[in-house]
C-alpha cells in the first residue's frame, strides 16, 4: 500500500479540527498505515502545531521556512511535489485550502484526484469505492478510483469525526533543509477581514434563516415580519447575499458567520454542506420547503413542506393572534 | 486582454428537484431545465467587465455535445465577443482531467492572458479550473471575488476564504482563475439578446482539430469512475408535521414554546 500522508491546517499555532478527520480518513484508507502529516509554516507557533499532529499521526514531517508563512497554496504545491515520494496518497481537507492545492497537486504528481469525499469504502485491490454529492447535495455518488499509484483526495471538513483515539505518539521530523526553491508566479499579500454589520446574527438565540427559496427581494419583508413577531433574527444563505439582497454579515456558511442560536429556522434553504457548516451548537432545527426530498429534511429536527410565501405570513398571524 | 472563459451546461438547481433514476444509473433528465452553470455567468461578467475597462476580447469555450451550444449563445448575448464549442464522442464520459486536457488543447491554440472558469460546478467538483492551470503551467487561484488589472504583466486578486474573509494575492499574466459566486452581477440577458446573436457562427472543434488522443479522453481515458447514483440510507431524519396549514403551523409554534423560540 502507498504511503498516506495528510496535510494539516492550522492558524496562529492553533491546529484545526481537520488535522484529527484526516487522521481518521487515512485509516479507512489502510486500518494499518503509519501516516505521516505535513505540517507547514514558520516560527515557534509551528513547533506547537508538530506536537499536536504527532498525537494524531505517528509521523510529522515539518517543514519550517519563512516562504511557508502563510499557506499558498501555490508555494505548498512546489514543496510537497519535491519532497512526496512518487506513489503517495495526499490528503488535504476540502476547504478553501485544499480547493487551492488539490486539482493542480494531482496533475503535478501525476495521480488521480478524488475531490470533496464525504466516505470511504473498503478496497478491493487498490481500487477504492468513495462516496461524493452533487447539485449541492441532492444527489450521491460512489466513485472509484485506483490509488495503488497514489492519488490526491480532500474529504470533506467534518465528516470523518474522531472518536476516542489514543494518542499516536509520533515522531517529529525536522525537514526544513529539504526545502528548495520556493518561488511562485502568485504572492500573497494581506488578509482582509470580513466587515461586521448592523446586526450580530452569532448573537441571536433564534434565527429565521431565508435561502432562494425566498425568490424575490421584495419578499424579505415576509420574513422580517416573521423573525419580527418570533422575537428573531433574520440570516439568510449564500444566494441572498450574492443578490445583493442582504448584507454579507447575514450570511450563514463556511465562507459567512458561524452561529450558535437555540433555534434555527431554514426557510426555502437546500442544505448545502458549506451552509449547514456555519451552524453550530446543535440548535433545535425547522426547515420549510417545498421539496419534500430537500436534503435539508435529512439534518433538521422538524420539517414541513409548503411554500414559504405561504407559510411564513400565516405564521406571523397566528403568533400575533396569541400575544 | 484576450480572456477565455470556460462554461458549462448544467441542469438547473434553482429550477428543478433532482432525484435519481431507480436503477440508480443517473439522475431523471426527463423535463430538466439546462442552464449554464452559475459559477460560470459571473466569470463571463467579469471577463466583459474587464475588456470593457481595458480592451481585447472575450471568448467562451464548453466542452459538450450539441445542446451546449444554446449556452455558448446565451453567453454571446450577455456580450462576450466568440463562441467554441468543443465536441466529440470520444469526449464522452471525460472526467474532470480529461476536461481540463481537451480546455487546454484550446488555450494554446489561441493567444490568451487570462481564462477564467468557475469555482465549481453544479454536478462537478471544483477541479477542472486548477488542472488546466497546472497543465499549462500557468499560476492559479480559486475562489477569486475580485480581480484588479494592475498592468499587462500582473494582476490582484481576491480570494473568499473562511469566514467571508479575503486574502489578496499578486499573480502573474497569463493565469487561470476560478471565479466565486458574488464577485459581479450577471447582467440579464433578455430575448432580444438572444435573438441578435442567433446566426452568429460558432465554430465546432474535435479531437483530431485540437490534436487529442482520443484513447486519452472520454470514458477510457477517466481515471476516477462514476459507478452510480443513489439515495443515501437516512438517519432519522426530521420530524415532517402533516395536517392542514394551520394545523402544522399550530404544532410547530407548540414545539418552538417548548424550544424557547418563541418570547
Ligand atoms: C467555497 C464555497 C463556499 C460557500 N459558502 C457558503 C456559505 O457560507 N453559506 C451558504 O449558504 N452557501 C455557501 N456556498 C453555496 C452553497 O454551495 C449553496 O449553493 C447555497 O448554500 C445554496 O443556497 P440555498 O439553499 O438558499 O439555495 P438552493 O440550493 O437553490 O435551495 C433553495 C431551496 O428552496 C426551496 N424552495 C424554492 N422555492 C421555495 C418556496 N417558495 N417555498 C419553500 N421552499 C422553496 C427549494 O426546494 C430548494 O431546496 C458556498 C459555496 C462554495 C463553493
Ligand atoms: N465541460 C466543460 N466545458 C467547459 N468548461 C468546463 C467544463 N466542465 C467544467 N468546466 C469549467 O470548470 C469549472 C469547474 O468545474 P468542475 O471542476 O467540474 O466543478 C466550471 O465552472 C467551468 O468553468
Amino acid at each position: 500500500m502507498a504511503q498516506i500522508f495528510a496535510y494539516i491546517v492550522h492558524k496562529g499555532g492553533v491546529i484545526d479540527d481537520t488535522a484529527a478527520e484526516l487522521a481518521v480518513a487515512a485509516k479507512k484508507i489502510d486500518a494499518g498505515a503509519d501516516a505521516t502529516a505535513i505540517v507547514t509554516g514558520t516560527g515557534a507557533d509551528l513547533d506547537t502545531v508538530c506536537n499536536e499532529a504527532a498525537k494524531l499521526f505517528s509521523q510529522v514531517w515539518k517543514f519550517d521556512n519563512q516562504a511557508l508563512a502563510y499557506p499558498n497554496a501555490e508555494v505548498v504545491r512546489k514543496l510537497l511535489v519535491s519532497v512526496l515520494p512518487k506513489d503517495a496518497i495526499f490528503l488535504v481537507p476540502h476547504d478553501t485550502f485544499g480547493m487551492d492545492l488539490g486539482p493542480g497537486l494531482s496533475i503535478k504528481l501525476d495521480v488521480p484526484y478524488v475531490p470533496d469525499v464525504i466516505e470511504i469504502e473498503p478496497a478491493e485491490g487498490s481500487t477504492f469505492k468513495m462516496v461524493r454529492q452533487e447539485y449541492s447535495g441532492m444527489a450521491h455518488t460512489h466513485v472509484a478510483c485506483d490509488l495503488g499509484a497514489g492519488g490526491v483526495i480532500t474529504p470533506r471538513p467534518g465528516v470523518f469525526q474522531p472518536g476516542d483515539e489514543s494518542d499516536a505518539g509520533g515522531q517529529v521530523s525536522d525537514k526544513s533543509d529539504q526545502v528548495g526553491d520556493l518561488s511562485a508566479k502568485r504572492r500573497f499579500l494581506e488578509v482582509v477581514e470580513a466587515e461586521m454589520g448592523d446586526v450580530d446574527i452569532t448573537k441571536a438565540d433564534v434565527l429565521v434563516s431565508i435561502g432562494r427559496g425566498i425568490e424575490d427581494e421584495e419578499n424579505i419583508e415576509l420574513a422580517e415580519e416573521l423573525a419580527e413577531a418570533m422575537g428573531a433574527v433574520v440570516s439568510c444563505s449564500r444566494p441572498i447575499v450574492d443578490a445583493k439582497w442582504m448584507e454579507k454579515s447575514r450570511q450563514v456558511g463556511t465562507s459567512g458567520q458561524t452561529v450558535k442560536p437555540k433555534v434555527y429556522m431554514a426557510m426555502g434553504i437546500s442544505g448545502s454542506f458549506q451552509h449547514l457548516g456555519g451552524i453550530k451548537g446543535s440548535p433545535f432545527m425547522v426547515a420549510v420547503n417545498k421539496n419534500p426530498k430537500a436534503p435539508i429534511f435529512q439534518v433538521a429536527d422538524v420539517g414541513i413542506v409548503e411554500d414559504i410565501l405561504e407559510f411564513m405570513p400565516e405564521m406571523t398571524e397566528k403568533i400575533e393572534e396569541l400575544q | 486582454m484576450e480572456i477565455l472563459v470556460c462554461v458549462k451546461r448544467v441542469p438547473d438547481t434553482a429550477e428543478n428537484e433532482i432525484e435519481v433514476k431507480s436503477d440508480g444509473t443517473d439522475i431523471e433528465r426527463d423535463d430538466l431545465v439546462y442552464s449554464v452553470n452559475e459559477w460560470d455567468n459571473y466569470a463571463v461578467e467579469e471577463a466583459i467587465q474587464i475588456r470593457d475597462k481595458v480592451g481585447g476580447s472575450v471568448t467562451v469555450v464548453t466542452v459538450g455535445d450539441e445542446e451546449s451550444e444554446e449556452v455558448l449563445r446565451r453567453e454571446m448575448a450577455m456580450g462576450a465577443d466568440n463562441g467554441v464549442l468543443l465536441s466529440d464522442s470520444a469526449f464522452e464520459g471525460s472526467d474532470g482531467k480529461a476536461i481540463a486536457s481537451i480546455l487546454k488543447a484550446q488555450a494554446e491554440a489561441g493567444n490568451y492572458d487570462l481564462i477564467l472558469c468557475g469555482a465549481q460546478a453544479d454536478d462537478g467538483a471544483g477541479q477542472v479550473g486548477g488542472m488546466l492551470a497546472a497543465m499549462l503551467d500557468w499560476p492559479y487561484a480559486s475562489l477569486v471575488n475580485h480581480i484588479e488589472i494592475i498592468d499587462d504583466k500582473k494582476v490582484k486578486v481576491g480570494r473568499e476564504i473562511e469566514g467571508g474573509n479575503q486574502e489578496l494575492n499578486e499573480i502573474e499574466l497569463p493565469c487561470v482563475l476560478s471565479i466565486q459566486t458574488g464577485i459581479n452581477e450577471p447582467r440579464y440577458v433578455g430575448i432580444r439578446g438572444i435573438r441578435k446573436v442567433a446566426s452568429v457562427d460558432i465554430p465546432v472543434k474535435g479531437a483530431s482539430d485540437l490534436g487529442i488522443d482520443p484513447a486519452t479522453v472520454g470514458e477510457a481515458g477517466a481515471k476516477v469512475k462514476r459507478l452510480d447514483y443513489f439515495v443515501p440510507e437516512l438517519g432519522e431524519g426530521a420530524e415532517i408535521l402533516e395536517g392542514s396549514m394551520e394545523e402544522k403551523i399550530e404544532k410547530l409554534i407548540e414545539m418552538l414554546k417548548a424550544k424557547g423560540g418563541l418570547k
